[in-house]
């Protein structure tokens, strides 16, 4: 378990791809710089879709959390 | 009692439910033990696919529009308002103004998707769009004087309105310009938020090779941030700067913030079984068509399926039988690859798409469809 603090939670859980990487990149281009975004998705294209995006758009993805039937990514926004 | 069924969109998905309850019902309502009401703000219907074609001269903005009244069946009341209020505990709306508000035993919420452009700045100033009619037409004037430099079409987020639509764009604009001898003076580029070139893999990873072959410039992870109308930039959020001649956009989509008021569901999108298009949040409330988060693509034909099951667990709900119809996903797309040709593709929530092999019977298929949709709109085909 992490102990980092997220600024805000996207909870993609139950949305089709590429739902899950959408909703994180209309919350990212919502926030600050700094801020931290926690994505909630049960979609397994996630896995690689958000670490794909955050390098690519030079965000840094801070940790994800394999939980039982999810995952949570954190990205910082740079 | 009479049993309330109130209907808000008069959209594909809310006409065609309207009249398929008037026909499924047609003894209850006759005898006055249902009523129907289906209410738009606006007076006429509105077919969007025509807007596609409006640019390239094809068809006329006119040719997608025709009366509420004059498709709906005499059976359905119809009612043009505006829904201010939505009461999902009294089971009551609110209207625009001073008119008094209604009660319903069972809603249906079909108010489909709007366009939000002001989410990127400078694209209300520096983009063209086909997504409207006043876009579709101001788009027209600026193609047909486009005659050389970059033309670049950009989708800016998902969900949007008929996600086949931005490729068959490209496909037709590469072929229109071909036709007329100056694509060798006209560049294309494609943009799309993700790392493919569509948001379902298997269409995207059709797509890709005829958009090299067509030599039309792809850029993937592009999410616009802004456009600068005065230099003809638009800058994407992973760093990318494109230069721009005519920017052709599809712009940020929302469901209504009435949704999100009452509480049903984030952006505009309400929240619901993605078999039985019951919301989640409250009872005896459905949703369909676009308004439906189901992951699904917003396409008339998905609202024109969900309309037959939301019809099917109406009916059964109200002759106080249980409801067993369900929505298993189905969509069907042509996908036009050019002025002449045509893919066709039909998918559901378990089988993936195949794109059929291009063909002008396909493009002609399409066509003849489009032409035959109010058909669909009456509820008889």
């Amino acid at each position: 378990m992490t102990d980092i603090e997220p600024d805000d939670t996207v909870d993609a859980r139950g949305a089709a791809c590429p739902g899950p990487l959408m909703d994180l990149i209309g919350a990212i281009r919502g926030a600050e710089s700094g801020d931290v975004l926690r994505l909630l998705s049960d979609n397994d294209q996630s896995l690689t879709d958000v670490p794909e995006w955050a390098e690519e758009a030079g965000n840094e993805l801070l940790t994800v959390e394999e939980r039982d039937d999810y995952t949570a990514f954190y990205v910082e926004k740079a | 009692m009479t049993e309330h069924v109130v209907i808000v969109g008069g959209g594909t998905g809310g006409t065609v439910l309207a009249n398929d309850l008037a026909d499924r019902l047609g003894a209850e309502l006759d005898a006055g033990d249902v009523r129907v009401t289906l209410v738009n703000d606006n007076p006429d219907h509105v077919y969007k696919p025509v807007w596609l074609y409006v640019p390239f001269g094809q068809r006329e903005p006119g040719d997608g529009r025709r009366r509420l009244g004059e498709l709906v069946d005499d059976a359905v009341d119809l009612r043009v308002d505006r829904v201010t209020d939505i009461d999902t505990a009294s089971q009551r709306l609110r209207f625009h103004g001073a008119a008094s508000p209604i009660e319903y035993d069972y809603l249906v919420l079909a108010t489909g998707s709007t366009l939000e452009p002001e989410q990127i700045p400078g694209l209300a100033e520096g983009g063209h769009d086909y997504y409207s009619e006043s876009g579709a037409t101001a788009l027209r004037d600026e193609l047909l004087e486009f005659t050389e430099g970059e033309l670049v079409l950009s989708v800016m987020g998902t969900p949007h309105m008929c996600p086949a639509a931005p490729l068959e764009f490209v496909f037709m604009a590469d072929d229109w310009f071909r036709e007329r001898g100056l694509r060798e003076d006209v560049d294309i580029t494609y943009t799309y938020p993700i790392q493919r070139v569509h948001g379902n893999p298997h269409i995207a990873e059709w797509a890709r090779p005829t958009m090299e072959e067509r030599d039309i410039q792809v850029e993937t992870f592009f999410n616009a941030e802004s456009i600068d109308p005065e230099t003809e930039t638009i800058t994407s959020m992973e760093g990318t700067e494109l230069d721009y001649d005519l920017l052709v956009a599809i712009p940020p989509h929302g469901g209504i913030d009435l949704i999100e008021e009452t509480g049903l569901g984030d952006d505009g999108w309400v929240d619901v079984d993605k078999h039985t298009l019951e919301a989640e949040a409250a009872e005896n409330v459905y949703a369909l068509g676009d308004t439906a988060d189901t992951g699904v693509p917003n396409a008339g034909s998905v609202a024109h399926y969900q309309a037959g099951v939301v019809g099917q667990r109406l009916a059964s709900e109200i002759r106080g039988r249980p409801a067993t119809a369900t929505y298993d996903g189905k969509t069907l797309c042509f996908i036009e690859t050019g002025m002449d040709a045509a893919s066709f593709v039909e998918f559901d929530y378990e089988s993936p798409p195949s794109p059929a092999p291009p063909s002008e019977k396909l493009h002609w298929s399409k066509l003849a469809y489009n032409e035959s949709y109010w058909l669909t709109a009456r509820g008889l085909l």
